[in-house]
């Protein structure tokens, strides 16, 4: 069949389209025949069809997202918010910091290892396109349980993946989560974080202004990989004889998109861009529709002169086309040469596929032949709304009720023992170092904190110490009681992780992991996990930056536990002032912060023990956390805690028990007046951290937490190669290290 | 007194501005090489930093060997000027047939990253001479093609000679099985680096760059060594 010309589709209003195989619903397709007023080319469907999906125009999830924006604090800090590639964050001294979290689940559940490759590779991409050079990366990762065949499938493939594209590119990783839970199990969850720095004056937004200026795509040919929906177009209404079918996961070369950055940066550098965007999902279609509909004019394309790996591919596989490692740059004419002469010395391919234009349209041409010609704001941002309908599930109230305080408990010391052996060897809680020893932690020389530590820090001044600290959290087993308190509880998490590590938490990426919009349940549970997250960041003072939303996370009708992955980013002045967790001085007093109460569920007491999930989570009470962070970054940064550990999962003894291995130190341990022991060690309320203080600290550190009025109470001191817990039981380090460390290697090596 | 160390970037190179640094803070001038480039700008010395160069496609360092920068250095290295390969630089001067033997991908088949216990088994070469024979430090190490294998005969004649530098030793690292704490990856006679006849050619798989300032990467400076090494060289030269 011959070309699906703009003239071809006037003057043939009433073929038959396969819109509904590309996604669109009937509704859509006939919106896109009123914005165009005639039925669309095969290029205009299939543009339509991926930048109308969910994925990139998050049509269920918007009016909730919205809240993100409405609900934002007040914070000078940010430079660029929502809507751009990545936000964009003041960390003083002329720095700026760009971060994003990011979801990659379907396509490393089909293939564990392009999948999490080309999910590292996007999200560097879109950091890089801010203008910023990447410094490190980070990966939350969820699977079905350990133990499950299906689990050394994916894990080692997903794992290899982050590894063999992270290392190739020279990226810290510097830490993220491991967590196993069977309702993960067809639907791994892998996001991937991505840290940029750049200097104020450096940052660089999607959009194609000035007339004339060249559109100029480079990096990697554009190959048939990554088409989902549109070799179904191409099989359907354009030549059948050729391959179809094509490999719907895309597949990454992380030594091009090292040249790419070093490239990309040498261009920032000479100042050659008007505007730069990545190419990600929905490929050229994307990048050609976003750029143009956030400019002032139009834009003129023409798609025959992209490089091409296949020779065989139509226009509308090459709009559709996913291949990485490429980006889409906004130049002026008198910078092309030294733009194309950059590119030249580091080997990638470039090349002149158009211009912007006047007028307000995007206009794409194959040999001469128009193929599209559509207002570009209705691809990009215009796309289709809706309001899901939303409901609490009936089950809910019977899951609250089912109350995990009580469940049967160690009814002797030697049974609580036992049992915390078994919480802190479990693979959720076990160390987790036989994977990220397979990650780059020390490349770029700046690595200040990286796995087991609470946050990832890395220094970004070599003059001044400036450093920046991430982490990230989420724990699907509290939103699946609340999903309102579980998003907090992960904000709260991982903004109390930052705090720890001394650095001041400034901003949050999120992404937020559902199962079906469709499922009125889930629709719910995502209501009320945005609700709760931009209520937290408002109390928190602390701007959503960006995100993704990843939904249809199930499978046939059981969708995933909600899992909303918060990322915080925080700064701190001098990271000779950063504090690690380890206890390595013997002698240092053990303080615990905050209040303990009796709060096991979703806990992994309760996890572990009872294989139970049911009550409500831990309470929120996020005036604490602040105090708490305050507290803990004042007494970082005059030197009054030498270590400290957030309390989470698995409570006080799981943060004694990695505080002590890392440190390699022993800890005698006092179970205060009034409290069970069992509840002290393995309740999981918030707002709590153990710090180690020199006894010089000791009257200082009280007198600070006194007049704040933070509870504090000292519970032990560094001593011994044992955790001695008076009057309850002791384990010998070396059993705690063997129980701990061998469970992981034990299932996957 | 100080020394010009050249730095070569290759395409796919990822610890050139590591290594840069680590040259800086030994107090010597760290002067940017290009591998297009043959021109080594009168320097002193060389480094060879690691990472994936041309994406270590074909073999590791098969095709760095025959980039126009290395002309120059097998040259000047068969004059004497000191040369250091680490990691894949370490597997560039093994195609080069600098150095004897080559890497294989590691044992356990796996990429391994942590800090890891060497012992200094030669510290009289151009890049050792900052330590004590014998001296065991701890530095990072992270490859995938890591295990080094050279022929018995080989091994005999490097281990007779003296020309094995660094050695692997145990530590307690928890999650690998027993053998694994001490050689990271199979190498043979756990063998971490080794040197030409001459002394001044020296690969190393672990990364010395990653240990030179204190909060940094291991938190510790056992690596500064290598490089302050240079110094004493020229001085003594």
């Amino acid at each position: 069949m011959s070309l699906d010309t703009v003239k071809h589709a006037e003057q043939t209003p009433d073929v038959q389209q396969p819109w509904a195989e590309l996604g669109l619903k009937q509704d859509e397709y006939e919106r896109i025949r009123a914005i165009l007023g005639r039925r669309p080319t095969g290029a205009e469907l299939a543009m339509y069809s991926v930048m109308w999906s969910e994925h990139c125009s998050y049509k269920s999830s918007k009016v909730h997202l919205r809240q993100f924006g409405d609900k934002a604090p007040a914070s000078d800090a940010l430079l660029v918010g929502i809507g751009e590639n990545a936000g964009v964050v003041d960390v003083g001294q002329g720095y700026a910091v760009t971060f994003k979290v990011e979801s990659h689940n379907h396509p490393s559940y089909i293939e564990p290892y392009q999948g999490a490759a080309t999910g590292v590779g996007g999200i560097v991409r879109d950091i890089l396109a801010m203008g910023a050079r990447p410094v490190a990366v980070m990966d939350p990762l969820r699977f079905g349980a350990a133990d499950h065949p299906d689990t050394k499938r994916v894990l080692p493939g997903v794992v290899a993946g982050v590894g063999g594209y992270g290392n190739c590119l020279g990226l810290p990783n510097i830490g993220g989560e491991v967590v196993f839970d069977p309702c993960y199990q067809g639907n791994p969850l892998v996001n991937a974080l991505c840290v940029g720095v750049m200097k104020h004056e450096d940052i660089h937004l999607a959009k194609a202004s000035g007339t004339g200026n060249k559109v100029i795509l480079y990096g990697a040919r554009t190959g048939g990989d990554g088409i989902g929906g549109v070799s179904v177009l191409a099989s359907e209404t354009f030549d059948d004889t050729k391959p179809t079918k094509r490999p719907a996961v895309q597949v990454g070369d992380p030594f091009q998109e090292k040249l790419l950055i070093e490239c990309t940066l040498e261009i920032f550098k000479e100042n050659l861009v008007a505007g730069i965007q990545d190419l990600g999902g929905a490929g050229l279609s994307c990048a050609t529709s976003e750029l143009a509909s956030a400019g002032s004019g139009g834009m003129r394309v023409e798609l025959d002169t992209v490089p091409l790996r296949d020779a065989t591919l139509s226009p509308e596989e090459i709009l559709m086309s996913e291949s990485q490692e490429r980006m889409c740059a906004i130049v002026e004419p008198d910078k092309v040469d030294r733009f194309l002469e950059i590119c030249e010395k580091w080997d990638v391919i470039a090349t002149v596929i158009g211009e912007v234009t006047e007028g307000e349209r995007l206009e794409i041409f194959w040999h001469g032949e128009q193929i599209v010609d559509v207002p570009p704001r209705t691809v990009a941002h215009e796309g289709p709304v809706y309001e899901r309908p939303y409901a609490r599930p009936e089950w809910q109230d019977a899951l609250q009720a089912d109350d995990a305080n009580k469940l049967p408990r160690p009814a002797t010391s030697g049974e609580l023992r036992e049992q915390i052996l078994k919480v802190v060897s479990a693979p959720n809680q076990a160390s987790k170092s036989w994977i990220t020893d397979q990650y780059d932690r020390f490349v770029q020389g700046n690595t200040v904190l990286a796995q087991p530590e609470d946050s990832g820090m890395v220094r970004i001044d070599e003059e001044t110490g400036l450093g920046v600290a991430v982490a990230t959290d989420g724990n699907g087993r509290y939103a699946k009681l609340d999903p309102y308190a579980g998003a907090q509880l992960a904000l709260a998490e991982a903004y109390r992780n930052v705090a720890a590590s001394g650095a001041k938490p400034l901003a949050i990426s999120d992404c937020l992991n559902f199962g079906s919009p469709e499922d009125s349940a889930v629709m719910w549970q995502f209501a009320e996990a945005t609700r709760g997250l931009a209520d937290g960041c408002l109390t928190l003072g602390t701007p959503v930056t960006g995100g993704n939303v990843s939904l249809y996370n199930q499978t046939g009708d059981v969708a995933i536990h909600p899992t909303p992955v918060v990322a915080v980013l925080g700064v701190i002045d001098d990271v000779a002032r950063r504090t690690p967790i380890g206890f390595a001085d013997e002698g240092h007093l053990l303080y615990l912060l905050g209040d303990t109460e009796e709060e096991f569920g979703g806990s992994a007491w309760s996890q572990t023990v009872h294989d139970h999930l049911g009550g409500l989570p831990p309470k929120v009470d996020l005036e604490r956390e602040r105090l708490l962070g305050e507290i803990l970054i004042s007494a970082s940064r005059d030197g009054m805690v030498d270590a400290a550990h957030d309390l989470s999962d698995g409570g006080l003894i799981q943060a004694l028990v990695e505080s002590c291995l890392r440190g390699g130190k022993g800890a005698r341990i006092v179970v205060p007046d009034g409290l069970d022991p069992f509840v002290f060690l393995l309740s999981e309320s918030a707002g709590r951290a153990v710090v180690a203080v020199p006894r010089s600290e000791e009257v200082r550190f009280n007198d600070m937490c006194g007049a704040r009025g933070l509870p504090a109470a000292r519970i032990g001191v560094v001593d011994g190669d044992a955790i001695d817990v008076q009057g309850q039981f002791s384990i010998p380090l070396a059993e705690l290290k063997e129980a701990h460390e061998a469970t992981i290697p034990g299932l996957l090596a | 007194m100080t020394a010009r160390v050249g730095v070569i970037t290759f395409p796919g190179t990822l610890d050139d501005r590591d290594t840069q640094r680590a040259v800086r803070v030994a107090g010597l001038d760290a002067v940017p090489l290009w591998h297009r480039d043959k021109d080594l700008k009168q320097v002193d010395a060389v480094v060879l930093p690691g990472g994936f160069s041309y994406g270590d496609y074909l073999r590791a360092g098969a095709i760095s060997r025959f980039s126009p920068v290395m002309e120059s250095v097998i040259e000047q290295a068969k004059a004497g000027m000191p040369v250091l390969g680490i990691c894949n630089g370490f597997q560039v001067l093994t195609e080069t047939h600098l150095l004897p033997g080559a890497m294989l991908r590691n044992n356990h088949l796996h990429f391994i990253c942590r800090d890891q216990k060497l012992r200094v088994e030669n510290a009289e070469t151009a890049w050792t001479r900052s330590y004590e024979q014998g001296q065991e430090i701890n530095i990072p190490l992270k490859n995938i093609d890591g295990r080094y294998v050279a022929d018995e005969r080989v091994l005999d004649e490097l281990e007779a000679e003296g020309r094995v530098v660094v050695r692997y030793r145990g530590g307690g690292l928890g999650g690998y099985p027993p053998k694994e704490r001490s050689n990271p990856n199979g190498s043979l006679r756990d063998i971490a680096g080794i040197t030409n006849e001459a002394g001044n050619v020296v690969g190393l798989m672990p990364h010395p760059e990653h240990a030179v300032e204190p909060l940094i990467g291991t938190g510790g400076t056992d690596g500064l060594g290598f490089f302050t090494s240079i110094l004493k060289k020229l001085v003594d030269a």
